[in-house]
């Protein structure tokens, strides 16, 4: 049984950088593999309908007439299974999250 | 004879970080009985078995603990293919393994912090969670999420972690381990969390067993059980023996936990330096007919996964029995007896996870 053991650590995190990100006042480094939203490239893309059959949450709604591509992004978990299924390999998981929005709106990306 | 008096504990406590409600029955200072309630975050995710595919179901099985959801998600895999009798490639099985114990790491961490919160150790708390943090920064590099890692999968895992990056993840843990024990040193030696701790909450060897308790709650009480000895994933290659304390007071739990998170890091050194190269998954075809009982080990303890298919592709019936609904007992074995300003610890020291007893 000791006395002051945290001590050491406390008076070394005295003359240490502080642990956390100074955010928003220096960046945040996400890592690279970060799973933060996903990317379309909607010119590439075939209106297959493949990530909308797998996505766990119902997110993607695809649509083959109009060739629209829709994500309700709340709804997204970002497991990234569309990104696996996906055949021509337009999808793509980006390590930035997506932004705050005021309103329950969804994204549509047009081929037109 | 003293008076009575019924004190609620929770759903809302500032100690708690989920809700579990508590109806403690005083004699004065002292505890002498309890009368738990839970139910208030039950989610119905074992229904929803019924209306998902079973490969896409992992992510609702992940889904069941925000803390240990790689092992949740794991043992839904292991239970599915045994039933479709499949043989997942060797070097899935180490990575799972590993993945294990980075999650058990980072789980131990975390309720070390809210255990320091817990007896008024701000500071202890603060650092044990910057520790945490490397420990998810690995995590984050390697799965791509923080504590929702979405890469088991049935017939193996979703992502690689090449033999390079494993290595510099060895070797970041060694010196990660000096860090570790400057912390950890403070839970062992120093005296006024040793005099917090100690004698409080005695589980006697006996009670633990007839009361069902699992994982750390029972080891500290001196049972040599661990499910990671049955085998499964790649523990059947790796030399470690399941940690034991006798006392079983909430000092012993968290010793245990302690060395658990040293043990760990050996796991995965040893691990990645077996690690043979070849696919991470093969190919799952047809549907699952049968059923199994899935077991394996979680930071909290045992968890069990029953799976039933009738060869559709969805589940039949899904149940988990989780580690905190089995040391609730164990728990109310406790309480009585002790004091008022000690049940905050004591129900820390089962590490209860109620989002996950819930479901």
């Amino acid at each position: 049984m000791q006395f002051f053991i945290m001590a050491k650590t406390v008076l070394k995190s005295l003359f240490r950088k502080p642990a956390t990100v100074k955010y928003p006042f220096g960046p945040k480094i996400l890592s690279e593999a970060a799973r933060g939203s996903i990317i379309i490239d909607i010119l590439k893309c075939i209106f297959c309908g493949m990530c909308q059959r797998k996505c766990p949450t119902s997110a993607i709604v695809v649509n083959k007439e109009e060739k629209t591509w829709n994500i309700a992004r709340l709804r997204c978990i970002t497991c990234g299974y569309c990104v696996e299924v996906c055949p021509k390999k337009c999808l793509q998981m980006s390590n930035q999250y997506t932004e705050p929005m005021l309103t329950r709106h969804e994204d549509l990306y047009k081929n037109a | 004879m003293t008076k009575r008096t019924i004190i609620p504990f929770g759903p809302q406590h500032p100690v708690l970080p989920e809700p579990i409600h508590l109806d403690l029955v005083l004699e004065d200072e002292l505890v002498v009985e309890a009368i738990p309630s839970i139910g208030f975050i039950h989610r119905g995710l074992e229904k929803l078995v019924e209306k998902k595919d079973f490969i896409d179901f992992v992510y609702v099985a992940e889904r069941i603990c925000g803390i240990c959801s790689f092992i949740h998600g794991l043992t839904y895999c292991i239970a599915v293919e045994e039933i479709m009798k499949i043989k997942v490639p060797e070097r899935a099985d180490y990575l799972r393994t590993i993945w294990s114990e980075l999650s058990r790491m980072h789980s131990h961490l975390l309720w070390m912090g809210l255990m320091a919160d817990a007896f008024g150790f701000e500071s202890l708390f603060m650092h044990t969670w910057r520790m945490r943090e490397k420990i998810l920064d690995i995590i984050e590099d390697t799965t791509g999420g923080r504590v929702i890692f979405a890469s088991a999968k049935v017939g193996g895992v979703r992502k690689d972690i090449d033999n390079s990056t494993l290595k510099t993840i060895a070797k970041k843990l060694e010196s990660y381990q000096k860090e570790l024990k400057e912390i950890t040193d403070v839970f062992i030696k120093d005296l006024s969390v040793r005099h917090r701790l100690s004698g409080v909450g005695i589980l006697k060897k006996e009670d633990a067993y007839e009361l069902g308790a699992v994982g750390p709650t029972l080891r500290a009480s001196g049972w040599p059980r661990d499910t990671r000895k049955l085998g499964y994933s790649a523990y059947k290659n790796i030399d470690f023996e399941p940690i034991t304390e006798t006392i079983g007071d909430s000092y012993a739990r968290c010793v245990v936990r302690i060395k658990e998170l040293f043990q760990s890091i050996d796991i995965i050194r040893q691990a990645a330096a077996k690690i043979p190269d070849g696919p991470v998954e093969i190919k799952v075809t047809g549907t699952p007919d049968g059923e199994y009982f899935a077991r394996t080990e979680q930071p909290r303890g045992e968890v069990i996964y029953y799976a039933k298919a009738n060869g559709t592709r969805f589940l039949q019936r899904l149940r988990v029995r989780t580690p905190t609904f089995a040391n609730i007992p164990s728990l109310l074995k406790m309480l009585p007896g002790s004091s008022l300003a000690d049940v905050p610890v004591l129900i820390l020291t089962i590490d209860p996870c109620i989002s996950c007893a819930e479901r």
